[in-house]
């Protein structure tokens, strides 16, 4: 009597082919099926990968402009009337021990700044006239794209620097031809252009003239509207605190301090809360992917019965008809996986890149997708793949 | 030693149908057997037993001296990738799988390395006259051309018993005549070959009929004259 027969095995290599070869043979209900996967791991991972973009952003703008910028405005009295920062509030801030600068800009609200002046008045453009200090773009942290900042001698004479923005909507791509813009009803020439200032948008739209010429030409009062304050990184809560005692000491509920970086900050946090929704989505897309994939796995079954006894009659085992279809359920739902990791890839791309983000796709992400497809399609296939294998080998031949 | 020894086996399908109902019978190394016998006589559901495709409801199965009673489902599954080569009568090849491919997925089962399987494929189907057809596709070939691609993925493994269930049943007279013909040459070189058919002139064309009818064995006769290859060459397996 010789010794029990023993069941071939399959090498790795075989075991993927043969779960491919039920792929190849139905093109078009791989690919459906394989789209439900993709679109909810494209959703997910393009959720995840636009928050972490603009995480980054939020990181990057942080970065650069520090968390230490404060900002002090004149809040309104108790009896509800607009007010004024006092003169001499530069001076007091500079006197507290951690603060690293101080500088101010001054709104000129009845002021206002055209190309030229055949413009017609009411046709502002949105843009807002200030007086800027000296010091301001050290404090603010404002570089020029383009010529430079206000200096003395000619910030005393009829000299303009433009937001980003401002420059933008005047028409002005330089100051080497020394450009002239109409402010008020004074010609000012252009002397620097600025680079967006995320903290502070509003300078983007901002046409800055000096303290001493918006005096000159402009009726300017002499009150700073805004007080830009840079201290000491471990300094800035106890600094807030002090600022409004400092500015008026008898009135410190008239001074508004902001820091610019939390707003900066909520703002990202309030757009994120949209991505949770868009999360939930795309989980709901992937059950119904996972559904979808059960679904074209128990029909692969149905029709490859007389397949599966002929396996069986040429010696497969329950367990490799069992494998078959289960490496066939995990190559369906890869497939629809590495499909939605590259759409949700190229998604976060493109808006990354629309808004001017560095693109991010957290490793975490795709790596978190890519197994929880191969989870999905082990889960979706488990059940075919099970009845496959129960099938007698003289059941599944009968093939109905 | 026989190849397949059958001892008192019945079969009853839930349900309660017999479909065999107390077989006994030998098979040599190197027969020829052709089952005959009317529609629903049993002989499928014979041959099912005989290929270990279904265990018997009661009786012995012993499959080259397996006691098939004895194996688990894991080791049946062994024994017919290593004994056992099966023609059906629906050919059952895979829509869109190439020829080549469908001959060597014979050996798959049998822990053979994929170069060599495919290398044996070219051979088996060298056998059956179509080497020239190694890429051609089922839709592209002919009912008998498909059967006889069916015949080679049976006997690329080399096994001692091939069990043919109405080969020729769905082609025509001549086609019919090259897988007989195929199976006879098969039988010649010292496979033992099973046949079932419904085609008397064919059956009789074998030295030994085993007749079914009603799930028992009514007749059993041998070619006078003609002796089992094994028992030619002198010596069985
Ligand atoms: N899986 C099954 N379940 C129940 N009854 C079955 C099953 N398979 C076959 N039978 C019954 O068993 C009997 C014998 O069937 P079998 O297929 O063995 O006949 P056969 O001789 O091969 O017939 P044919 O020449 O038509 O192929 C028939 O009555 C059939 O209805
Ligand atoms: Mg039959």
């Amino acid at each position: 009597m010789s010794a029990p027969p023993r069941p071939g095995r399959l090498s790795p290599g075989d075991v993927l082919r043969v779960g491919a070869a039920g792929l190849r043979s139905r093109r078009l209900r791989v690919f459906l099926s394989a789209l439900g996967i993709a679109i909810g791991i494209a959703a997910m991972i393009a959720v995840v990968g636009i928050s972490s973009s603009s995480q980054a952003e939020l990181d990057r703008q942080l970065d650069d402009l520090g968390t230490n910028l404060l900002t002090v405005e004149p809040g309104r009295s108790s009896d509800d009337k607009p007010t004024q920062l006092p003169d001499e509030a530069l001076g007091m801030i500079a006197r507290i021990a951690s603060v690293e600068a101080v500088s101010a800009v001054a709104r000129l609200p009845d002021v206002h700044a055209y190309r030229n002046e055949h413009v017609h008045p009411a046709q502002t453009g949105s843009l807002t006239v200030y007086a800027g200090r000296l010091d301001l773009p050290e404090t603010v942290g404002l570089s020029p794209v383009s010529g430079r900042w206000l200096s003395l001698p000619t910030a005393d004479f009829p000299t303009a620097v433009l937001g980003w923005t401002a420059a933008q909507r005047l028409g002005i791509d330089g100051t080497a031809a020394q450009p002239q813009i109409v402010v008020g009803s004074h010609r000012f020439t252009v002397v620097g252009v600025l680079r967006p200032v995320p903290l502070a948008e509003d300078l983007d739209r901002a046409v800055f003239v000096g303290w001493s010429a918006a005096a000159a030409y402009l009726g300017f009062d002499g009150h700073a509207t805004t007080v830009y304050t840079r201290t000491a990184e471990d300094a800035v809560v106890e600094v807030r605190m002090a600022l409004p005692r400092t500015v008026k000491p008898g009135a410190p509920n008239e001074v508004l301090v902001s820091r610019p970086s939390d707003a900066l900050a909520a703002k990202m946090i309030t757009e994120n809360a949209f991505g949770g929704l868009l999360l939930g989505l795309g989980a709901v897309a992937l059950l119904v992917g996972g559904i979808g994939v059960t679904n074209t796995m128990v029909i692969s079954v149905l029709e490859r019965r007389s397949e599966i006894g002929l396996r069986r009659a040429l010696g497969a085992t329950r367990g490799q008809i069992l494998l078959q279809f289960l490496v066939e359920s995990l190559l369906l739902s890869a497939l629809g996986g590495l499909g939605g990791l590259l759409i949700g890839v190229v998604v976060t791309g493109g808006y990354a890149a629309t808004q001017d983000w560095p693109a991010v796709v957290p490793l975490w992400a795709t790596v978190g997708g890519f197994t929880a497809t191969l989870l999905i399609g082990a889960v979706a296939g488990l059940y075919p793949a099970v009845r496959a294998a129960r099938l007698t080998p003289t059941e599944a031949l009968a093939g109905i | 030693m026989n190849v397949v020894e059958l001892t008192d086996v019945t079969k009853t399908y839930p349900g309660g149908v017999r479909a065999v109902r107390g077989v006994s019978l030998d098979i040599g190394y190197g027969e020829a057997v052709a089952v005959v016998g009317r529609s629903g006589s049993g002989k499928s559901s014979l041959l099912n037993l005989i290929g270990t495709l279904d265990r018997p409801s009661s009786g012995q199965v012993r499959i080259g001296g397996h006691d098939v009673a004895a194996l688990s489902d894991r080791q049946l599954s062994g024994l017919r990738a290593a004994t056992i080569g099966f023609v059906f009568q629906q050919f059952h090849l895979t829509p869109g799988v190439a020829v080549r491919a469908a001959v060597a997925d014979g050996l798959l089962y049998s822990s053979v390395a994929a170069r060599e399987r495919l290398r044996r494929a070219d051979t088996a189907l060298e056998r059956v006259g179509l080497g020239h057809r190694l890429h051609h596709r089922p839709h592209e070939l002919s009912g008998g051309e498909r059967q006889r691609v069916a015949i080679a993925r049976a006997l690329i493994g080399d096994p001692p018993l091939l069990l043919a269930d109405e080969p020729t049943g769905n082609l025509d007279s001549a086609s019919g005549e090259t897988v007989l013909g195929l199976l006879t040459e098969l039988n010649a070189a010292g496979t033992t070959v099973v046949v079932i058919t419904h085609d008397r002139e064919l059956a009789a064309r074998l030295p030994r009929r085993v007749e079914v009818a009603d799930g028992l064995i009514v007749r059993d006769e041998r070619e006078p004259g003609v002796v089992p290859f094994a028992a030619r060459i002198g010596a069985a397996r």
